[in-house]
């Protein structure tokens, strides 16, 4: 049986991985889906910790989170369109007219 | 614990992929094959609701509606620096600089996986899972109880954000019809 702390290095890893995607890559659409890994790797966190407790609270949060994350992936994929529609492009360095 | 590293394995491998590639189905693609071991894992750990869930929302309909998008917008391949500098989008100088947050993106996820693996290294006591509890975690039951009950109110409220990302992303999206001439292009 894997214990816990193996469970949350996973988690750390997959979170490492996600956070490196949103750095790296140049694409609106690769960012967004590296924001959903993050919040897997978080979601794994939660059910380790709630089996690991006893408890099902942990579940539950991981329902609330992927609720936020489908209000997330709406939102964010209808300003991609929109944005896409403006500039003709998917790459976030195209978008610098508010920078300073 | 076989099963546990394949799907760690498969989970890994399959993130990094999602980020190496520069065609965004592949990468939804590859993710969806992710998100597939991690519900494997969520069954090792007693929970059976998450893994479902995990499928029918996350690729089954977060992960579709992603793919809806890229296809619908007919971009697939990430821009070169190549490509930015013959469209004039970004100059030889922001070109070099590009490798600045880069580098800083790969130095602090490397420095995250070391500080977390010295951390968890660390602790003790975090040791195996109590078997008599997989029954009260895994009981479907109980957790519709605590949540019409302890959660009632956020689960009330979860559905007003859906709602309001609902209405948000129709207006975003929604191309404007009545506007006089299209916007001057920079």
């Amino acid at each position: 049986m894997p214990s816990l702390t193996d469970y949350l290095i996973l988690s750390a890893l997959l979170f490492a991985i996600g956070t490196a995607g949103v750095f790296v890559r140049r694409n609106l659409i690769t960012i967004l889906l590296s924001i959903e890994i993050m919040l897997n790797a978080v979601n794994l966190t939660f059910v380790a910790f709630g089996r690991a407790l006893g408890s099902v609270d942990g579940q539950i949060i991981v329902f609330f989170v992927m609720t936020v994350a489908a209000a997330e992936a709406a939102v964010g994929l209808a300003i991609v369109i929109a944005l896409f529609r403006h500039r003709e492009s998917l790459n976030p360095e195209a978008f610098t007219t508010l920078k300073w | 614990m076989l099963l546990f590293y394949v799907f760690a394995l498969v989970a890994v491998v399959a993130s990094l992929l999602v980020i190496a590639q520069r065609n965004p189905v592949y990468s939804v693609l590859l993710l969806i094959a992710s998100f597939g071991a991690l519900s494997g894992l969520y069954v090792l750990l007693d929970a059976p609701f998450a893994a479902v869930i995990q499928i029918v929302v996350y690729a089954g309909a977060i992960l579709v509606l992603f793919l809806f998008v890229v296809m619908l917008l007919n971009a697939p391949h990430e821009d070169t620096d190549e490509d930015l500098l013959r469209l004039k989008t970004i100059n030889a100088a922001t070109s070099r600089l590009r490798g600045g947050p880069m580098l800083f993106g790969v130095a602090l996820a490397s420095l995250f996986i070391v500080e977390l693996l010295w951390a968890l290294n660390r602790v003790t006591g975090a040791g195996r899972f109590d078997p008599a509890a997989a029954d009260s975690v895994s009981s479907v039951a109980a957790i519709g109880r605590v949540l019409f009950t302890d959660y009632r109110f956020a689960f009330e409220v979860t559905s007003v954000l859906i709602l309001v990302a609902m209405v948000g992303a129709v207006v975003l999206a929604r191309r404007e019809e009545a506007a006089p001439a299209p916007p001057a292009r920079k």
